[in-house]
């Protein structure tokens, strides 16, 4: 059912070398327009250097990396443009206000000033919090932030944005209203490329791939992996795959 | 271009919502003028003088009186030997002893020339270096005064000036250099390298370096706000010392802003490279004080003379730039000379600039492969 959807990311046979360590190991996925794509592994598995290559910040050893319809190697800064990310770290700056961190974002991606407002207003209205247009990020709860981050990540309508860890430290309710958000952003056509600690959280996804040292060794729907694997829950696929060679703490 | 603008706009925000920055920024600068130019430009008033008259006749009496009358000084005692001086500095009865040698008249009568001792007590360099020239003014104007009297025609009172506790006393005057040496690099090099390090601790700068803003966007954005603020910090030091103080610029202001914006290109450099091997904030302060604040004080010939250092310190301070740019600001604050008296220094300035940047920008390729 996906495959006659277009493809967004295309990735085949990707090496990242470090000297002689490789942290990516001939990595190969595709993923697709609308898609919430869950991008799974331990810590050190190679999760980080491969988002840091999709998103244009880190050039592959070899392979091919082809991300909103260019190439990773040769126009990373094309790229740049097409994609939105947002970290694990939080990543609004907290002395300036809700209208003026969503200002400057907007202006570093190259958005008319009046396009900004317009959107600012309708995004601070969606998440109702138009009354803290002009308060300081600091004074805000993480909960919020996080879905303003979320917000001013994709403010410019990118084809593709990169969530690195988006729900670290919040609590149970806001996770789920992240995710609501999240899915609303992928029926609108932004594909979404996430990164978690949280295994239910991987459950949400359309699709997953779960990285150990280097290497993909699991991709599929949610579904197909707990099958494949005869478990109930994503969260044993993943020890599974993880414990056996390493003892993880 | 726009985007770029918006990205220093965000910058100025910053430094302006942050209190301390802006402390730091014009507070300390202001502060430190104002205290370095009261402690040296202290007003001299009734300041105790011992005389030691060992000649006693009428010109020696004349220029007593003079000096005792002039409201600067205090004829506090007078002295009946050599040895006494040194008691009635160390009791605090006089801050100077002015000492008439035994031939000062017939000197003076047959050769034309005679040497009067001023003695003062180091330990106070502000004050000795005050009451030695306001005792030479008075006996210039002391010379006058005879040049235009009966006596013979060009009579001459030459002082001839000692210090002691304090051989090496150096003057004081040359605060304002130092301290806008000092002050840039503080501002400069600590300024940029905190809020480098402060987007990589919140996590900002992933996000910078991920958006279409390039890498020289997002440290131009920095320097941009922070030149301009030094620049602006400079001239109120320039101002401040002028104005409160006297100290005119002797040579060209417009080499001295040039040479000031090459010093100020350098500090920003230097913080760059700071903040790219710096991983938090306290890493970069620690650095930057380690690293540029001690240094430009200690060892740039700020407060201690180069040449009177051990050779070692000297070889160390041949690689801070600061002790380029006091020889370069001294030349032209208080010397009054022109680029071709500087423009050794100002290479070397300009050396260091695009080393640091050079050093940078490897550092800063190396982290994204």
């Amino acid at each position: 059912m996906m495959n006659n959807r277009e493809t967004v990311i295309s990735v085949r046979e990707l090496v990242k070398k470090f000297g002689s360590f490789k942290a990516n190991d001939r990595l190969s996925f595709d993923v697709f327009e609308g898609e919430i794509f869950g991008f799974l592994g331990a810590n050190g598995a190679g999760k980080t250097t491969a988002i840091r290559i999709l998103s244009g910040l880190s050039a592959p050893t070899s392979g091919s990396v082809q991300v909103a319809g260019y190439d990773a190697a040769r126009e990373p800064e094309k790229i740049k443009k097409n994609i939105g990310y947002m970290c694990q770290k939080f990543s609004l700056y907290e002395d300036l206000t809700v209208r003026e961190n969503i200002m400057l974002y907007g202006g570093i991606y190259g958005m008319k000033k009046k396009l900004i407002r317009e959107r600012t207003e309708s995004l601070l209205q969606r998440l109702n919090f138009a009354e803290y247009g002009d308060r300081l990020i600091a004074g805000l709860p993480l909960g919020f932030r996080q879905k303003l981050a979320f917000s001013v990540a994709v403010l410019h309508e990118p084809k593709i944005v990169f969530l690195d860890e988006p729900t670290g430290g919040v609590d149970p309710i806001a996770r789920r209203q992240f995710w609501e958000m999240i899915y609303e952003t992928a029926a609108a056509g932004i594909t979404v490329f996430v990164t978690t600690h949280y295994m239910d959280e991987a459950e949400y996804c359309d699709r997953i791939s779960i990285m150990n040292e280097g290497r993909i060794v699991a991709l599929g729907t949610p579904g197909e992996l707990k099958k494949a694997w005869n478990v109930a829950t994503v969260e044993e696929v993943f020890v599974k795959i993880a414990r056996p060679e390493k003892a993880t703490l | 271009m726009k985007r770029f603008l918006g990205f220093v706009k965000k910058e100025f925000i910053h430094i302006f919502r942050d209190y301390l920055t802006m402390i730091i920024l014009f507070g300390i600068p202001a502060l430190l003028t104002l205290l370095f130019g009261f402690v040296i430009t202290n007003e001299l008033k009734d300041v105790k003088v011992a005389f030691l008259d060992l000649s006693r006749d009428e010109i020696t009496q004349q220029l007593t009186d003079k000096i005792s009358s002039s409201g600067f000084f205090i004829r506090s005692s007078d002295l009946n030997s050599y040895a006494e001086i040194d008691q009635v500095l160390r009791s605090n009865n006089a801050k100077a002893v002015i000492v008439f040698s035994e031939d000062f008249g017939r000197k003076l009568i047959r050769e034309g020339k005679a040497t009067i001792n001023i003695i003062t007590d180091g330990s106070e360099p502000n004050m000795a270096t005050q009451t030695t020239s306001f005792i030479s003014a008075i006996a210039a104007d002391f010379n006058k005064e005879l040049a235009g009297t009966t006596m013979s025609g060009n009579l001459l009172v030459q002082p001839e000036v000692r210090m002691i506790y304090n051989p090496t006393l150096k003057s004081q005057h040359m605060f304002v250099p130092g301290l806008i040496t000092m002050i840039m690099i503080l501002i400069c090099a600590l300024m940029t390298s905190i809020t480098l390090t402060r987007e990589k601790e919140f996590g900002t700068m992933e996000v910078l370096l991920v958006s279409p803003l390039k890498p020289i966007q997002i440290i131009m954005g920095k320097v941009v706000p922070y030149f301009f603020l030094s620049l602006i910090d400079a001239l109120l030091i320039i101002l401040l010392s002028w104005g409160v103080f006297g100290l005119a610029v002797k040579g060209s202001l417009l080499l001295l802003l040039l040479e000031v914006m090459l010093y100020i290109m350098m500090s920003l450099s230097l913080g760059i490279l700071i903040s790219s091997v710096a991983k938090t904030m306290q890493q970069a302060i620690f650095i930057t004080l380690v690293g540029g604040m001690l240094p430009t004080v200690l060892l740039s010939g700020f407060i201690f003379p180069i040449e009177s250092m051990p050779k070692v310190y000297g070889w160390i301070s041949a690689v801070m730039p600061p002790r380029y740019f006091i020889i370069i600001i001294k030349n032209i604050m208080i010397k009054g000379t022109g680029f071709l008296f500087v423009w050794k220094e100002t290479l070397i300035l300009l050396f260091f600039t695009l080393l640091f940047i050079g050093l940078s920008i490897k550092k800063f390729k190396v982290r994204l492969q």
